[in-house]
């Protein structure tokens, strides 16, 4: 049960000690019920959710990819609706990721205090925080499945190659939900999230290569985009694809992955910050 | 082993001590009760006790572990009422104590095996599958105590658990409470309802200030702190007839408002009295433990 790491009230001084917010999270499988709960909410809704979920995105990578396709040559080598289709996939997961770590995390945390009666349970901030992580990456996987499906359903792409994209979108979906967690855990209302999105989310987007090639852009913003996780997701995705191994595969798993490795803990310990003061 | 053994207890925030000192210790099998009025540190105390937050000092130590440092395993052999209700919403009443049930790590057939028993306790036996949205305020309550008993607890937390419920609501609340007992669960609740209190405790807490003003037996309190019997004087005139006749007859008075609370110990010479006078009426009750809370925590409003 308990990971025996002991925290004194004071030290050997009689000095309080302070709760330790930047303690390193305790990772372990208690997280498993939370994620069962988040699951069996979903399974409630799981059609409509899926089909939402799809929709949208759909209606872009069609509509721009069949309309503005056709007055387009080849995008990046390729007919501009394919080229667009890997973005869409990592736009997609993005946002799916994104939306449940802000909004339903944040129902679950502070509307219905889902997390206040858990954490009166065996269970504690690292369980949920981990929980909440990893169900926002599982549903935002589920969503990029089902993107890559018409993708594969339409015949965009049809190499085995594209079967790399699966863990790919669970990583995107990883370091999303830590970004989206962070902003969760620092947010007073709902409406703080929309600085989230007209401040990084968007122009994010616009920068990473999902609608036309980085190369388009000025060289200061090109830079800038060497930093953005979405970028690097593209880059991967866009050419497992179309059927080829991506360049420096290497550099863009290490910053999705550092995103996540630097976002979780720092969530974690905004939670800790805010419910356990 | 005591199910839960408080001492020095001290929690700051900022410059302000929210608790400043406080020990108790409680039985197995009896009922607890913590009472204060708004911001006395009772919902903090829990916390502190729950290892939901870090004390300044103090030593807690919960179905026989530490805590803060064991609290994950102690909360394991305890259960919760919060003040809030926080079921969730998108599952049936079964659904909800299912869920709860995983978080404490317990086999899915136990928790299922468990589930009528407590939907009977809390008179919710033929509502299995109805969705929380469609429960009233008193069945979701009553809920939410079932759902805290899923893992067997030695100690049961509540925090008010009546706040909010109709008359008929909370003696239902009350009933199930007086039963836990006897059952071997002991109990550990916050209130500000003086009659709560005395219904269902055995023995209580008033905390006022962060600090623990009188400790005891509701009727040793009464006894020890109060004379036993009061006379409650109304009238516009209450307030001019206390302040000379009041001292003469009572060994203690307190004015509020158009109210004269006057505590005697014998009652029949103030009675006789008053029953001269025009313009004011009187009632002649027992002294309870509601006095004794007014007496020590005073009549200023508390936000």
């Amino acid at each position: 049960m308990s990971s025996g790491k002991i925290h004194p009230t004071r030290d050997a001084g009689g000095a309080p000690v302070r709760e330790d917010s930047f303690r390193f999270p305790r990772l372990s499988l208690r997280f498993v019920p939370v994620w069962r709960r988040n699951f069996l909410v979903w399974r409630k809704l799981a059609i409509p959710s899926i089909l939402g979920n799809l929709a949208d995105p759909m209606i872009y990578m069609l509509g721009l990819g069949y309309g503005l396709g056709r007055l387009l040559p080849e995008v990046g080598g390729a007919s501009y609706i394919v080229f667009l289709s890997a973005g869409t996939v990592c736009f997609s997961t993005m946002n799916a990721a994104t939306f449940e770590a802000l909004y339903s995390a944040f129902s679950r945390m502070q509307v219905q205090r889902t997390w206040d009666a858990i954490l009166n349970t065996p269970l504690a901030l690292d369980d949920l925080v981990l929980a909440e992580l990893i169900w926002a990456a599982s549903k935002s996987f589920l969503s990029g499945i089902a993107i890559l499906a018409v993708i594969w359903a339409l015949g965009l792409s049809s190499s085995a190659l594209s079967l790399w994209v699966l863990p790919l979108i669970f990583l995107v979906g990883l370091a999303f939900a830590g970004l989206g967690l962070m902003v969760t855990t620092l947010a007073p209302s709902y409406d703080f999230f929309m600085y989230y999105f007209t401040l990084f989310i968007t122009p994010m987007t616009l920068l990473s290569g999902v609608f036309f090639p980085i190369e388009q852009l000025p060289a200061a913003f090109q830079a800038l985009a060497q930093v953005l996780p979405l970028a690097h997701a593209v880059e991967l995705a866009r050419p497992l694809l179309l059927g080829h191994a991506p360049d420096a595969v290497f550099v863009h798993v290490a910053v999705l992955a550092g995103y996540l490795v630097v976002a979780y803990p720092v969530a974690l310990a905004l939670a800790r910050r805010r419910l356990l003061q | 082993m005591a199910p839960l053994r408080v001492a020095g207890l001290r929690k700051r925030y900022g410059a302000h001590d929210v608790i400043a000192g406080i020990g108790f210790e409680l039985a197995r099998g009896e009922c607890f009760g913590l009472l204060g009025p708004n911001g006395a540190g009772k919902t903090t105390t829990l916390r502190c006790v729950l290892g939901l937050t870090q004390p300044l000092a103090g030593e807690i130590t919960l179905a026989g572990l530490p805590v803060p440092q064991q609290a994950r395993a102690a909360r394991a052999r305890v259960g919760v009422v919060p003040q809030t209700d926080n079921l969730d919403p998108d599952f049936s009443v079964a659904e909800n104590l299912l869920v709860y049930g995983r978080y404490f790590g317990l086999p899915e057939r136990t928790i299922r095996s468990r589930i009528p028993e407590l939907l009977e306790f809390a008179g919710l036996g033929a509502r299995a599958q109805t969705s929380i949205r469609e429960l009233s305020g008193g069945m979701k309550r009553r809920l939410t105590l079932a759902r805290a008993l899923i893992n067997e607890p030695e100690l049961l937390v509540l925090d008010e658990p009546t706040t909010g419920l109709d008359p008929q609501a909370r003696h239902l609340i009350w009933e199930r409470l007086k039963g836990l007992p006897q059952r071997g669960v002991t109990v550990l609740l916050t209130t500000h309802f003086m009659d709560e209190a005395e219904r269902l405790c055995h023995r209580l807490a008033i905390l006022d200030g962060g600090r623990i003003v009188a400790q005891g037996a509701p009727h040793e309190l009464i006894e020890a702190h109060i004379e036993p019997q009061v006379v409650e004087v109304y009238g516009e005139n209450a307030a001019n007839w206390a302040g000379t006749h009041a001292a003469g007859y009572a060994a203690r008075f307190e004015v509020s408002g158009e109210t004269a609370y006057c505590y005697v110990s014998q009652a029949e010479p103030l009675l006789a009295h008053l029953t001269r006078q025009v313009g004011l009426r009187y009632l002649h009750r027992p002294a309870n433990l509601e006095d004794v809370f007014l007496k020590l925590t005073g009549r200023e409003l508390r936000e």
